[in-house]
Order: C-alpha cells, then sequence, then structure tokens
C-alpha cells in the first residue's frame, strides 16, 4: 500500500525520464541530420587547388619587352588573357572574361577596344568600362619583367573596380 | 463469381486451367480477360493492373469536358514518359567529357540508326514540355483550381515546373556546341549577382571557376539522375492528391452552385480513352516536328570564341531580357524571388468566395483579365523601348537608376492599377490577382518574344529574320 501512496512521485519520475529520453531522441535527431548536411556540403563544395595544377598556363612568359609596341594589344590563347602594353609605355595583363557574364570578349583593333559579343560590354585597352552593362572593369592578372622579359602569373585572378595608374607595370629603366 | 478468381487466378483444380498450357500462363499473370467488355469486368480490370490501378475507379462526369483541361495535364506525363524512355537511348551512345561529346552526337545523327530521329525526339519533347506545363500552369490558374484542397497541389505543381526547367537546362549543355557552352556560360554567370553567396554557388553549380569537365559531370548527374527521381516521385505526389480531392475541379458557370455530390462515371473506359486519344495525337505531333526538324547542332564548344549574339535558352530569355533593364541584383534575385514567392502564396490568399471551376472566375473578372493582358500587352514593349532611348541607367547609375527606380515606378503602377480595379468596379480578390497575374504572365511572354526575335547583333534591337 505504501507504493501506492507514493505512486504520483513515481510517475513524475517515469516523466522526468522519458522527456529526457525524449530530448535525447531529439538532439541525436538533428545531430544525426547536421551530420549528413555537413557530408552533403562538404561533398559538394568546389574544390580547391586540385584543378589549378592540371591548368594550362600558371606562369606565361610572353616575350621580350621591345616585341609589344605602346598601344597595342596581344592575346594569350594559352593564358586566357590579353597583355596590353598602354601608350606611356606600361603593362596589363587583363582576363578575357567580360565582367558581366563571363563571356569571351574580343580585341577590336578599329575601334581600340574590347567589345563583347554577348551583351555588347565595351572595355578600353586599360580595361575600363567604356559601355554597360558590364560594372566592373576586366579583371588582372599579375605581370613581372624580369630581364626585359615579360612573365604574367596567371593563377591568381586580381578583381578590381576600374582601372589605377598604380596597376601599370613599367619594364625596368623607363 | 469474380472474387474467386484472386489476383494469382489459376483456379487450380477447374477443368478448363488444365487443357491449355498458354492459357494458364496468361491466367497467372493477367487473371481477366485481356479485352474487359462489361462495366464491372472493366472496373475489374482497371483496379487489379499494377499502371491502372493508380487511377480512381469513377471521375466526376463533368471533369471529362475538354475544354475543362485541353488535356495538358495527361500530355505533359506523356512527355515525360516519352523524355525517359528516349533519355535512356540517348545514354547508351554518349559520352560524357568535353573531349568526346561533342563527337558522340556528331556520331549519334550520322552513324547510329535512328539517332537523328531518337535526339530530335528528346529535344522537341522536352521543348514541348515547357510549353505544355506553362498552359497548364495558367489554366489551373485560370479555372480557379487553387483553392482548398488543391492548394499545396499547385505549390507541388510550381516544384514540378521548376524541375522541367531544370531538366531542359542542365540538358542544355550536354551536346557541348557553341549554343551550349555560351548559354550556360551567361546563365551560371548571372548567379554571380546573388549577394554573399553567389560566388559559392556558381563554383558549386560549375564545380569550379570554368565551364569544363566537372560541369559537364554535374549537369549529366542532374540531368539523368537527380531531375527525373525527384520529377517522376512529385508526379505520383501530384496525381495522388488530385485524386484525394476527389478528381479535378468540377467545371461550372459563374453563379452557378457547385452540385454536391458531383455525378460520376467509370474512369475505364470514359476517361482512359480520352488520355489515349490525347497521348497519340501528342505521339503523332511530336514524331511529326521530329521528321521535319533537325534538333540544332553548332559547332564544337570554343572557350576563346563567344558568339554574337549569345542567347540564354529560349525559356530563360525573359530572364536575360530582364538583365538589359536592371541592375543584377534585381533582375537575377529580387525580381525572381518575388515572383516565385506570390506564385507559392496566391492559394492561400484570403478569398471571399470559393470560384473554384469558374473560369475566370466571373463574367467581370473574364474582362478585367483580358484588359489586363491587352495593358501589358502594349506596356511591356513600350517600357523596353523607353529603357533603350532614355537609358536611366546612363543617367543614375547603380542601383538606384537600374533597380530602385524602375522596378518601384512599376510595382506602384501595379499596385496603383489593383487599387484602382478594387474601388473603380470593386472586384474581388480574385479578380484583382487575377489581373495582376496575367499582367505578369503577358509582360514574362513579351520580353522572352523580344530577347528571341528581336534582339540580333550585341543584343541589340532589331527585326526578326532581317538583315542584321
Amino acid at each position: 500500500m505504501a507504493k501506492k501512496v507514493k505512486k504520483p512521485e513515481h510517475a513524475e519520475q517515469i516523466l522526468d525520464r522519458r522527456s529526457f529520453l525524449n530530448r535525447l531522441w531529439a538532439f541525436l535527431s538533428i545531430a544525426a541530420v547536421a551530420g549528413v548536411g555537413w557530408v552533403v556540403l562538404g561533398f559538394f563544395r568546389p574544390g580547391k587547388g586540385r584543378e589549378r595544377e592540371g591548368q594550362a598556363g600558371g606562369t606565361v612568359t610572353c616575350g621580350s619587352v621591345d616585341t609589344f609596341e605602346p598601344g597595342s594589344v596581344t592575346a594569350f590563347p594559352i593564358g586566357q588573357f590579353y597583355l596590353a602594353r598602354v601608350a606611356e609605355g606600361g603593362f596589363l595583363a587583363l582576363s578575357r572574361k567580360c565582367t558581366h557574364l563571363g563571356c569571351t570578349v574580343p580585341w577590336v583593333e578599329g575601334k581600340k577596344q574590347f567589345a563583347c559579343p554577348c551583351h555588347a560590354s565595351a572595355y578600353d585597352i586599360t580595361g575600363n568600362v567604356i559601355n554597360g552593362p558590364a560594372s566592373r572593369a576586366l579583371d588582372l592578372y599579375q605581370v613581372s619583367i624580369e630581364n626585359n622579359v615579360v612573365i604574367v602569373d596567371t593563377r591568381r585572378t586580381i578583381r578590381r573596380s576600374v582601372f589605377r595608374k598604380e596597376q601599370l607595370v613599367f619594364p625596368e629603366g623607363s | 463469381m469474380w472474387p474467386r478468381l484472386g489476383i494469382t487466378g489459376t483456379r487450380v483444380n477447374t477443368p478448363e486451367s488444365r487443357d491449355n498450357f498458354l492459357r494458364r500462363i496468361k491466367q497467372s499473370i493477367i487473371a481477366d480477360p485481356l479485352v474487359p467488355r462489361t462495366d464491372p469486368e472493366r472496373k475489374r480490370f482497371l483496379i487489379r493492373n499494377l499502371v491502372l490501378h493508380f487511377r480512381p475507379t469513377t471521375v466526376p462526369e463533368a471533369t471529362l469536358k475538354f475544354t475543362l483541361t485541353w488535356g495538358l495535364g495527361g500530355m505533359a506525363a506523356v512527355l515525360v514518359l516519352i523524355q525517359i524512355f528516349t533519355g535512356v537511348m540517348l545514354k547508351f551512345v554518349y559520352e560524357p567529357f568535353p573531349a568526346g561529346a561533342y563527337d558522340s552526337i556528331l556520331y549519334l545523327q550520322h552513324d547510329v540508326l535512328f539517332g537523328q530521329l531518337v535526339r530530335n525526339v528528346h529535344h522537341w519533347s522536352a521543348n514541348f514540355l515547357i510549353f505544355i506545363v506553362f498552359l497548364h500552369f495558367l489554366r489551373v490558374f485560370l479555372t480557379g483550381a487553387i483553392h482548398a484542397p488543391r492548394q499545396f497541389n499547385w505549390v507541388i505543381g510550381l516544384a514540378m515546373l521548376g524541375l522541367v526547367l531544370l531538366a531542359n537546362f542542365t540538358g542544355y549543355l550536354l551536346p557541348w556546341d557553341q549554343l551550349a557552352y555560351w548559354a550556360v556560360t551567361i546563365v551560371t554567370g548571372m548567379l554571380e549577382y546573388v549577394p554573399v553567396a553567389g560566388r559559392w554557388i556558381q563554383q558549386v553549380v560549375r564545380g569550379g571557376e570554368e565551364i569544363g569537365p566537372k560541369t559537364l559531370r554535374i549537369f549529366l548527374t542532374l540531368h539523368t539522375a537527380v531531375v527525373p527521381v525527384f520529377l517522376v516521385l512529385l508526379m505520383a505526389f501530384h496525381f495522388w492528391r488530385i485524386r484525394r480531392a476527389g478528381g479535378l475541379v468540377v467545371p461550372r458557370k459563374a453563379g452557378e452552385e457547385r452540385t454536391e455530390p458531383a455525378a460520376r462515371v467509370l474512369t475505364m473506359p470514359n476517361l482512359i480513352v480520352r488520355e489515349t486519344v490525347v497521348a497519340l495525337v501528342l505521339i503523332a505531333g511530336v514524331l511529326l516536328m521530329s521528321t521535319l526538324f533537325d534538333a540544332p547542332l553548332g559547332n564544337q564548344a570554343n572557350p576563346g570564341l563567344s558568339p554574337n549574339p549569345t542567347k540564354a535558352p529560349w525559356y530563360f530569355a525573359g530572364l536575360q531580357e530582364l538583365l538589359l533593364h536592371f541592375h543584377p541584383l534585381f533582375a537575377v534575385l529580387l525580381i525572381p524571388a518575388a515572383v516565385i514567392g506570390v506564385l507559392i502564396l496566391i492559394p492561400y490568399l484570403p478569398y471571399q468566395t470559393d470560384t473554384s471551376g469558374v473560369w475566370f472566375g466571373s463574367e467581370v473578372g473574364r474582362r478585367t483579365a483580358w484588359v489586363s493582358a491587352l495593358a501589358s500587352l502594349a506596356l511591356t514593349p513600350s517600357l523596353i523601348l523607353l529603357d533603350e532611348y532614355v537609358d536611366l541607367e546612363r543617367h543614375l547609375p547603380g542601383m538606384l537608376g537600374g533597380g530602385l527606380i524602375p522596378a518601384g515606378l512599376i510595382l506602384g503602377f501595379v499596385v496603383g492599377y489593383a487599387l484602382f480595379l478594387k474601388r473603380r468596379f470593386s472586384v474581388t480578390t480574385r479578380e484583382v490577382t487575377q489581373a495582376v497575374f496575367v499582367m505578369m504572365v503577358v509582360a514574362l511572354v513579351v520580353m522572352t518574344a523580344i530577347c528571341v526575335w528581336f534582339r540580333g547583333e550585341g543584343m541589340a534591337l532589331c527585326w526578326p529574320f532581317g538583315k542584321q
């Protein structure tokens, strides 16, 4: 009979245990979902670095400084960039990808501009936007000049909004 | 007598079963007569047939009327089956690598017997599917088949519309020709404009910075595994919910009360025969189209040469047109997200009366819908021309001129128009929603048409088929 008196307390204990187990189950379920989510997200995360190694390019040796006239643009399909030498003699390596939606922009010699065939964006020789819809100047790659030879590092893309004088790389002694 | 037959129907001890070996085999597969001739036989046939038993045994008689559905839902289902059938065939020939993909398409077209035909059927069915699904979406909305208990089925339908678009878009890349490569470049290029996560999403979709072997692998998997599985699952869900709702929405005239319960007739033969007729006519149409017109194939993809002009696939051309006029944040994210959000919420708005089954809801609804359609037909091209010659973005660059001001003006106009209708003609929620819906749909159609036919070199406006 004594047990019967204690029953409410006992029942409460059962409920406590039950609610504890319920919470444990809820926690474990969330942990399981999070775990699966982590696996899925990790699985689909774009690979870093691996494909870069396989890519053609890396650094591209473009040639002697004198082979590039001031005010000229030379395409380097291997590195997917243009080497532009502005009238003042400085160099820029411009990505050939339009900053609007990624089309390849050809250099139009007659107009002295890069004209995107997809949506009519146009850029000048420094990669600055002349005509929309593009809103950013063409991306850059690092140019270095060693022993009068122009070398472009295509491993890293430099994003910029407009052209600034400091982006130009001048040959030594000019 | 028929319960004796059971599902196996072997009738072991009856003399008939012993006399013919072939008959016994046939009996073990289908116990019922192959051609049921009486109604009870047909009913039994339907229930016991694996494929047919997905259908209810009876349907409301009034829903058989062709002008209720135009057979559109059934056509969509048939097209999906054609796609699965021809898609699997193509998968036997296709090589999913950038180096071999294009050549395998050439091989398919030139060296495989009926290869070109199978590709054509797959191509045209895919395009028909978008078209038919879009019409089905209009039909369901305009007959008010979105009210309880069909609200959630509208949402499932929207999800399937998304899947059909995804199926088409992922399939677009696979031939690896110039058309495919650049269309996918610009559409995935749009993703970059999604704030914060844009570049990450883009890299996940492309499998890297550039469109390459990984992109092809991802698109192929989505196209041939993920999308078909989800599409078929959702189709089953969609059909099951129609059945749960007691069949299709029963058509009625404006002001007519619903007759409850609707008179029902046997699915077999009444519905099955009608569906078969629609399916056969559709298949004939697809085959005719595929015989007359080959699926397009450009030159092999060349990452160094963008064609001029480069256009998105036609079903995304409206989006591309939008992008020409709005700041990318608006064109790619805000406007589409708002439209999708509103579409999902449409069935859950507070409606005064249940107008399900009534085309356009009422006579006023019919008139306002037509006026809205015509207004949109006139206004959309005018706005596009206005933007062409005034070019607000040039004077007010960035977010203001390219997004906030034009989007605000258009939103203001639509809200004003809706209020005007409400005040002046005291129309119901259904009629207002419908007027705005019709306006948006016509605007989308007009923008798509302009981008596809009226845009030439450098995406400049031009006349179709003329000299550029």
